[in-house]
């Protein structure tokens, strides 16, 4: 019976993702529209735009490969376990022990090892420029994120993200210079990892400006959805992640009852609200950055991750 | 019934007699059959041997002596849990590598150059794994120099091939020397130069220094730390790939062996800053390597590259173990040392794979330059399957083997908060920083390789005409693939039957993994970390079969074929798809400006001026550049100098042998 309620839960939270994803983006997309005093689009357009995608053939280049056709379920796949592991309204569930924040970082790396494969695999120029500005960005990225879990790992002993949510959660922590350090870091990787401004530009279709649009250029029909769905739900894994470490108020403790889960859910949802706010607000403010600029805006993430790290090393309470 | 040890040195004698049978058979047409069958049999039961007393995990060992070798020492070997190990690591490799031949050695143009020597090549590995006295060690770690030297000359008439046995000649001979300064000073004055004896002695620290410094002069130039790597992607690609992978996947592994034996083993508890010396070269080497693969064109010299950085991983988790030993933090160095040896155990399946996988592409198409290959995926779609699972093991993703060692490292990384040392505390966060960095560009090496050979259009005819390799290769690749899974998924089954060798080594070991639920790895507990390759990958199928039918179901499953869409200019060459150099010039631009110093050269003709304009790209070598050729001048430079001795009269030489005794007598008589 428990195990089954535990199932119920992790369930709760695969679908709750899945659902929450193409909203939160039509919700930036929205306040991005109206910042510039523009109608915009409903808040549910991308539930229609993966609706009509799904629906349309797949028009599919002559020379593309099965690993083409693989790659977007494939993807999908892997980011959609990797946010199903971040805990959202509660902590502890029941597969949450399956892998750690280093592991969900690989997860999606294992997602952009396809994707950039599959950018490759027709063989035009577009996908080569997308693959290699994208492997580009993560091979700067991905260290920032690992000193980033570093630190955290110092702080809460683990790399665990439901201990780590747990032990930040608690009072004890309080406000610390390295975990600032650690947020600004994550903030800066996740603008990269999710191709927002000022790293690349999610709405722009100039093809040398763009690296993640490019890389995706060939694909169309339900490939293009799954891609869409899974970019998604990366940048709601992120927002997640940022919110279950940095602001974890409120997040129900695993087995606390069903009202704990419901006061988990609607905290979440307020977390997410306010983060889509400001990363619009964010991207409105800002111009894209030349893609050579890129490695010195994520060397800032690697070096404010190293010295978070690097003061916790000096002492415990920093 | 016969002792572990003697069942591992009749083995050895058999591959022996397989190398004299190759002498008389090697013009006869079946030779290749005939030699590689009876190495891969006589390495599989070397391999089943050595596991078996693996997986025993007895605290005895098994020791012989036989009446060969220095005359009051004879020649020892012995057989313990370390060895056993790396017997299995190197055996397994060599009945992959025989399988793989039994196919692959059928295009062999001059079978005679590699039949004995590859038998010779693996009895050599086994013996220096199996030696217990410094004289046996070096005389069979010679004996491997040379039969993998030979190998390497096996096509010694290919432009490159040369130079390249050459330089690994001169690297091999100066790396034996740094082996035998350094046991010389480990047997000491008493000159016992048993393993017995020298783990029984105490060495004084100054000794310590220097056995290091020379072990990682010795050993590492052996396994490619830089700066002693510059033959090693010269010499490996030039051998038949089998022996490509054989070099690079597992006499590499002898090398660290080699260092283990001694620095772990025979010095006795280590000093704290040792870890900070091998830790520095081991992140700097990974971060070379992987940097100096992502611009090489040439596949089987980016995988030689890619050894490089692999060992410096090897290496890291060696100076962690080392640290953490160094202050007595026995599950934490026992945590470092299970992740090292899980990396040695699995670059050595990956790598091999990815040799092979190269070596098909090369009987395929004759090519191993990158960018005159690509769209193999259509015409090697079995190969390529099997390179793809090596490229992803390789890039440490999820949930392969790769990822598992990576992420062992990290664990261990995490460990450094309770070292007391500000040095290592200090040290150990951008070490983990520098392993991430390379984990990372591993990943952008082996998308640029795996996307611009096997994806895209073939950009050269022979490209476009290639076939399917035959079975023997494909089910070697085909093993190796498995295996990359199953121990990603499995990994708790390596790191117990590491355990052992961790207690021989440490004094102590991580807790047992296989009764852990759901078969997790948990390396200290639970409530730190833990990680189920099992589960990802479970997960991983359900959601993206189960994705990829509700939309086949529901939605759509049409499709239709058409030209790619090139914005308005479909470019009509594969010429103009991203090639290897294209694909490394972000990274090239980021990294390579410090470490190569590379430039861009774009000559633009002005306006009017038909002419194309060209890219040209400058790389240094700076290792090379600074470092060896400077040496290399001045040896040239007193060489030619001293050549003026040659050509002198009788009256001059005879002058000089007299001015030589006197000026010997002289110091004779100041000195006494």
């Amino acid at each position: 019976m428990v195990v089954i309620s535990d199932i119920m839960v992790q369930g709760a939270q695969m679908l709750l993702v899945l659902l929450l994803a193409p909203l939160l983006t039509g919700f930036v997309r929205k306040v991005k529209a109206r910042l510039v005093r523009r109608e915009g689009a409903s808040v549910f357009q991308p539930y229609r735009d993966l609706l009509r995608l799904m629906r349309k053939e797949v028009v599919l280049a002559d020379n593309a490969s099965w690993l083409f056709r693989v790659t977007p379920y494939v993807t999908f796949a892997a980011i959609w376990v990797a946010a199903a592991l971040v805990p959202t309204f509660a902590t502890g569930l029941l597969f949450n022990w399956t892998a750690d924040l280093i592991a969900i970082v690989a997860l999606l790396g294992s997602a952009r090892f396809f994707l950039a494969l599959a950018g490759m695999d027709v063989g035009t120029s577009f996908g080569g420029i997308g693959s290699s500005r994208e492997v580009m960005i993560a091979a700067l990225a991905e260290p920032a994120m690992l000193l980033m879990v570093f630190c955290l790992a110092l702080v809460a002993g683990s790399t665990q993200l439901s201990t780590v949510a747990n032990v930040l959660a608690s009072s004890y922590v309080g406000l610390r210079v390295s975990l600032g350090m650690a947020l600004i870091a994550l903030i800066m990787v996740a603008l990269a990892e999710n191709g927002r401004i000022p790293i690349d530009n999610p709405a722009t279709h100039l093809e040398l400006t763009m690296v993640h649009e490019a890389m995706v250029l060939e694909y169309s029909g339900r490939h293009l959805a799954m891609i869409e769905f899974g970019a998604f739900l990366k940048l709601l894994l992120y927002i997640s992640l940022i919110a279950c470490v940095f602001m974890p108020w409120k997040i129900a403790v695993f087995g606390s009852g069903l009202v704990a889960y419901a006061v988990g859910a609607g905290a979440y949802v307020v977390k997410l609200v306010v983060a889509g706010f400001l990363l619009a607000l964010f991207e409105t403010a800002t111009a894209k950055m030349r893609v050579f600029r890129i490695p010195q805006f994520l060397g800032a993430a690697l070096m404010l991750g190293l010295l978070g790290t690097l003061l916790l090393f000096v002492s415990r309470s920093f | 019934m016969m002792s572990a040890v003697a069942l591992q040195m009749s083995c050895v004698a058999a591959l022996l007699a397989a190398a004299a049978l190759a002498i008389v058979l090697s013009r006869s047409r079946n030779a290749a059959g005939v030699v590689y069958g009876m190495t891969m049999t006589i390495s599989v039961v070397a391999t089943a041997a050595a596991m078996n007393w693996l997986i025993r995990g007895a605290p005895e060992t098994s020791a012989l002596v036989l009446p060969v070798g220095l005359p009051w020492l004879g020649a020892h070997f012995r057989l313990d849990n370390l060895a056993s190990f790396f017997l299995v690591v190197v055996n397994f490799g060599g009945a992959a590598a025989s399988l793989y031949g039994l196919g692959y050695g059928h295009h062999e143009t001059e079978p005679h150059r590699v039949l004995p020597f590859f038998p010779a090549f693996l009895a050599g590995m086994n013996l220096v794994i199996l030696a217990d006295d410094a004289f046996s060690f070096l005389l069979c770690w010679e004996f491997m120099s040379l039969a993998s030297w030979a190998l390497v000359l096996a096509h010694h008439r290919e432009p490159g091939n040369a130079t390249a046995g050459y330089v690994y000649l001169v690297m091999a001979s100066f790396g034996t020397l740094a082996l035998l300064l350094a046991f010389g000073l480990l047997a000491g004055p008493a000159g016992d130069y048993g393993f017995a004896a020298i783990r029984a002695a105490q060495h004084a620290p100054g000794a310590v220094g220097l056995v290091l410094i020379l072990m990682l002069l010795g050993a590492g130039s052996k396994a490619g730390l830089v700066p002693l790597h510059v033959w090693l992607p010269l010499a490996h690609p030039a051998a038949p790939s089998h022996v490509s992978a054989l070099m690079s996947g597992v006499m590499t592994k002898v090398a660290i062996y080699g260092f283990i034996r001694v620095i772990f083993d025979l010095l006795g508890q280590p000093a704290w800053w040792m870890s900070v010396i091998v830790l520095f070269l081991g992140a700097v080497t990974a971060m070379m390597g992987i940097l100096y693969a992502m611009m090489e064109q040439d596949l089987k010299r980016l995988l030689a590259y890619s050894t490089i950085e692999n060992v410096g991983v090897i290496f890291v988790g060696l100076g962690l173990a080392l640290g953490f030993q160094a202050n007595g933090m026995r599950l934490a160095a026992a945590l470092a040392l299970t992740a090292a040896l899980f990396h040695v155990l699995n670059h050595s399946l990956f790598k091999s794979l990815l040799f092979f996988g190269a070596g098909a592409v090369l009987t395929s198409t004759g090519e191993r330059n990158m960018d005159k290959l690509g769209g193999l995926i259509h015409r090697m779609p079995k190969t390529s399957f099997a390179a793809l699972v090596g490229c992803v093991a390789i890039s440490a993703l999820p949930p392969f083997n790769g990822f598992v060692s990576e992420w062992l490292m990290f664990q261990a990384v995490l460990q450094s908060p309770d070292l007391p040392q500000w040095a290592l505390k200090i040290m150990v966060p951008a070490v983990g920083a520098a392993l991430a960095l390379a984990a990372a560009l591993a990943a952008a090496c082996f998308v640029k390789a795996y996307g611009v050979t096997f994806l895209g259009r073939p950009r050269s005819a022979p490209a476009d005409a290639a076939g399917e390799v035959d079975r023997y290769s494909l089910a070697a690749m085909f093993v190796l693939a498995g295996l990359c899974l199953f121990t990603g998924i499995l990994p708790g089954l390596v790191i117990d039957a590491l355990s052992p060798v961790c207690i021989d080594i440490l004094g102590g070991r991580m807790p047992i993994q296989v009764n852990e639920a759901w078969l997790s790895i948990v390396p200290i507990a639970d409530s730190r970390s833990s990680y189920n390759g099992l589960l990802v990958m479970v997960f991983i199928t359900i959601c993206a079969s189960s994705a990829a039918f509700f939309i086949h179901r529901f939605a759509s499953r049409a499709l239709r074929r058409g030209p790619a869409w090139g914005c308005g200019f479909s470019d009509p060459v594969p010429a103009a798809q991203y090639s290897g150099e294209s694909f490394a010039q972000p990274i090239r631009r980021v990294f390579g400006t410090l470490a190569f110093h590379a430039r861009d050269h774009v000559e633009m003709p002005p306006p009017g001026d038909v002419r194309p304009a060209r890219l040209r790209i400058e790389l240094h070598d700076l290792i090379w550049e600074r470092g060896y050729r400077p040496i290399a001048g001045a040896v040239a430079f007193s060489a030619g100098w001293l050549n003026r001795l040659q050509f002198l009269t009788i009256r001059r030489y005879l002058s000089l042998v007299f001015a030589t005794l006197v000026t010997l007598l002289l110091v004779l008589a100041i000195w006494s």
